[in-house]
């Protein structure tokens, strides 16, 4: 069988869902973040998948080291926020920071 | 009519009584302190005598014209000039006017004199003679008055200033209400008055011309003619409407009840105004107003019959009665009745002739009466008196003077005055023969009645107790001399009529005649009645007035006849009825008093059940709907409010509680928000 477009985009999709599904329930806060980097490398994997299989130029690939820096940045970001979260409630646990509810 | 002769005399006649009114009345009471009764007195006496002179020179200018010019006018100022109507301060002097004015400043002047006397032990003199002035001035305003606004004013004022006096010792109940009492009738009356001038000005401008000017409305009385007002004919209205007026002031029937209760003042004021001047007045009024007077023959019927059946009327009360005022009230009443019988028969002449001497002589009878009562220390009861001619010579002697011309008797003022207007009833065909008789009947119970008060007062036995008789004295010459003026002036001031059927030359007749509008619609003509016949009917007078003086004099004098006899008769019912006056105010105190009592009861009842029951209810009312608003309020505005509040309180509660503060909750809505996106979008 021959690995084509569709294979890598059903990587990208399986690895998109389980970056959600980390996203949407652990407690963890670098957890969360783990799974936005998956969500995020998701997309790359989509974007590479369609530079090569479907544009003649490298537009795709570029996009994707574009992507891996936002990523880092956004990483730094939000690796910043947690440290603020474990300052004000001595944990990384999101639920935690359930005070400013209704 | 001519032009009349200006002047600027009358003024002064009317003004100087006011200003000693003024006078007297604003500082008499620091006067009467400082400078005694003294001054008061000549503050009070000399503006009427000063008038007096003055009216005397009127009369002498007056004589001086040509008779058909006789007419002086003192035109002080315009008072209204609106619209049509144009009214003058202004006064006028006639022959009538003239007569008028010596009468009352003469009379008066007189009356103040004797005041004095009179007056001497009062309080509040200084309060009596600012009255009399203003009392004067106004009698003076009202005849000399060229306009009927003027004349008005005076009316007015003579009633005004009668209530004054009458009441003038308002601590007494009983005299404030009898001047109360003198002025609401009159007031009545006036209002007659009133009533007849409007439709009179009215009807005057309809035919274009809107005047109140006497000698205009004079010269256009004929416009009348013809004219109706609701059916019935203008000029008998206007003039049955003054002459209501004219009962009123004058006493007669039915106005005449405050008269005798006017006895509550004191004696120079009923001789003043209740006997020779204020109650003339009604009859001055018609024969200022002869030109209407002689378009209403209706009217002047009516007059003539008021007139004798007052005469007789109060001729019967004045047999009875035992106080000596109220005889010489009812006399006073009787008499008017005579003046109104005279100008009700067209005879101006003789109505005003009669209320010359009448004035005179019943002055006279008056002020007498008040020199017996002050003799009498203020007794007035004819029962307690007698045999005062041996005390009081001057004033029995003036007494019997005037007693013998009131009852008419030969060549006596009252004779030649009441006779000329018995023989007008009798002989013209404006009179009328029943009158007559009524008149005749009425004179012989006059001499009877007036004898009968000589008689008892003066001869006989004295029959008051030992006190009074000590104080039994003469009054002073201030008072008596007065008396002798007045008695002098009723034995002579006939003679200025004397007819020609006993050979005179009828001055007063002459002097008036230019007033009784000349001689156009003057009737009482009589195709010359034989003098026999007038002979005849002076000889009849003569008799029934001989007849009541012989009653008197066997029933009083002699004893005897007694009059019980007549007391008695028919059980006495007459006798009491006479009494008491008909019981006429009483009647008048049933129908009309408490009429207009039950009238207020039933309007303040019906103010208080119905127009309160109204208001008080509208006031229910609007407290029930402001009960109702106020519910409205509470639970609907408020109510919609406060849902309002628990929509916004509810809402907010459940969207709260979207705000878990869950981090994974909220990133979990956002993933369902976009597959639900993307699922729309790939609808």
């Amino acid at each position: 069988m021959t690995i084509g477009l569709n294979h890598y985009l059903i990587v990208s999709l399986l690895v998109f869902l389980l970056g959600l599904y980390c996203v949407l329930t652990r407690r963890n806060a670098i957890g969360i973040l783990m799974g936005v980097e998956l969500v995020l490398n998701s997309a790359n994997i989509n974007y590479l998948a369609f530079a090569h299989f479907g544009s003649a130029n490298y537009d795709g690939q570029i996009f994707a080291i574009f992507v891996i820096m936002l990523a880092a940045a956004e990483a730094a970001i939000g690796l910043a926020i947690v440290l603020g979260i474990y300052q004000t409630f001595d944990t990384i646990d999101v639920e935690a920071t359930e005070t400013l509810r209704g | 009519m001519n032009e009349p002769s200006s002047t600027e005399l009358l003024r002064w006649i009317v003004l100087l009584p006011l200003f000693g009114a003024a006078i007297n009345g604003i500082a008499g009471y620091v006067i009467q302190q400082r400078m005694g009764k003294r001054a008061i007195s000549v503050l009070a006496c000399a503006p009427v005598i000063i008038a007096f002179l003055l009216s005397v020179e009127v009369f002498w200018t007056l004589r001086s014209l040509p008779p058909e010019h006789r007419v002086l006018l003192d035109h002080m100022w315009t008072w209204l000039d609106v619209g049509g109507l144009h009214v003058d301060l202004a006064f006028l002097a006639d022959p009538l006017s003239a007569l008028m004015i010596l009468i009352v400043t003469g009379v008066g002047g007189l009356i103040h004199i004797y005041s004095v006397g009179y007056m001497h032990d009062e309080p509040a003199y200084w309060r009596y003679f600012a009255f009399l002035n203003l009392f004067t001035f106004a009698m003076l305003t009202l005849v000399l008055g060229d306009n009927f606004l003027v004349m008005f004013i005076g009316w007015e004022g003579v009633g005004l200033c009668s209530y004054a006096l009458i009441g003038f010792w308002y601590s007494e109940w009983a005299n404030a209400s009898a001047g109360s009492k003198a002025f609401i009738v009159n007031r009545i009356g006036d209002f007659g008055f009133v009533l007849g001038l409007f439709l009179l000005f009215w009807t005057l401008n309809e035919a274009g011309h809107p005047t109140v000017t006497f000698r205009e409305v004079a010269e256009h009385a004929h416009l009348l003619e013809g004219k109706t007002f609701w059916g019935i004919g203008v000029a008998t209205l206007v003039t049955l409407l003054f002459f209501v007026g004219a009962t009123g002031k004058s006493a007669q029937i039915p106005l005449y009840v405050w008269l005798p209760d006017a006895m509550a003042g004191p004696t120079p004021v009923s001789a003043l105004i209740h006997a020779a001047t204020m109650v003339t007045a009604g009859v001055y009024m018609i024969g200022r107003l002869s030109a209407l007077y002689d378009l209403a023959p209706l009217t002047l019927n009516v007059v003539a019959w008021i007139g004798a059946m007052t005469a007789l009327f109060a001729a019967t009360i004045a047999l009875a009665q035992n106080d000596i005022k109220k005889v010489l009230a009812y006399s006073t009443v009787s008499q008017l009745g005579y003046m109104f019988m005279g100008m009700g028969a067209g005879a101006y002449t003789a109505g005003i002739f009669h209320l010359m001497t009448h004035a005179f002589f019943k002055a006279c009878l008056f002020l007498g009466s008040g020199s017996v009562i002050h003799a009498m220390g203020g007794e007035q009861d004819m029962r307690k008196m007698g045999g005062l001619k041996q005390w009081m010579p001057q004033t029995y002697y003036t007494f019997l003077i005037s007693t013998i011309a009131i009852a008419g008797i030969f060549p006596f003022a009252g004779f030649f005055s009441k006779d000329e207007i018995l023989w007008k009833h009798f002989s013209s065909e404006r009179g009328s023969g029943a009158l007559w008789a009524l008149g005749f009947i009425g004179a012989g119970m006059t001499a009877f009645y007036m004898f009968r008060l000589l008689f008892m007062t003066f001869y006989g036995e004295n029959r008051s107790d030992h006190h009074t008789r000590e104080h039994l004295h003469e009054s002073p010459l201030v008072m008596t001399v007065p008396l002798m003026v007045l008695a002098f002036l009723a034995t002579v001031g006939g003679l200025l009529g004397v007819p020609e059927a006993l050979g005179g030359a009828h001055r007063i007749e002459q002097w008036l005649a230019p007033v009784w509008h000349a001689g156009e619609h003057a009737g009482g003509h009589e195709a010359h009645a034989s003098f026999a016949l007038e002979w005849l009917l002076m000889g009849a007078s003569l008799s029934v007035a001989g007849l009541g003086i012989l009653i008197a004099y066997l029933m009083y004098v002699r004893k005897s006849l007694s009059p019980d006899t007549f007391a008695d008769a028919a059980d006495g019912v007459p006798y009491r009825l006479v009494l008491n006056k008909y019981y006429v105010d009483e009647i008048y105190t049933a129908v009309f008093v408490n009429g207009t009592l039950l009238l207020s009861r039933l309007s303040a009842g019906f103010d208080r059940y119905v127009i309160d029951f109204i208001v008080d209810g509208s006031a229910a009312v609007t407290r029930g709907v402001s009960w109702f608003n106020g519910l409205f309020d509470l639970y609907i505005i408020d109510g919609m409010v406060n849902r309002v509040a628990d929509l916004t309180m509810g809402l907010g509660t459940r969207f709260r509680q979207l705000q878990t503060g869950s981090i994974n909750g909220y990133l979990y809505v956002v993933v369902v928000g976009v597959v639900v996106v993307i699922v729309a979008r790939l609808m």
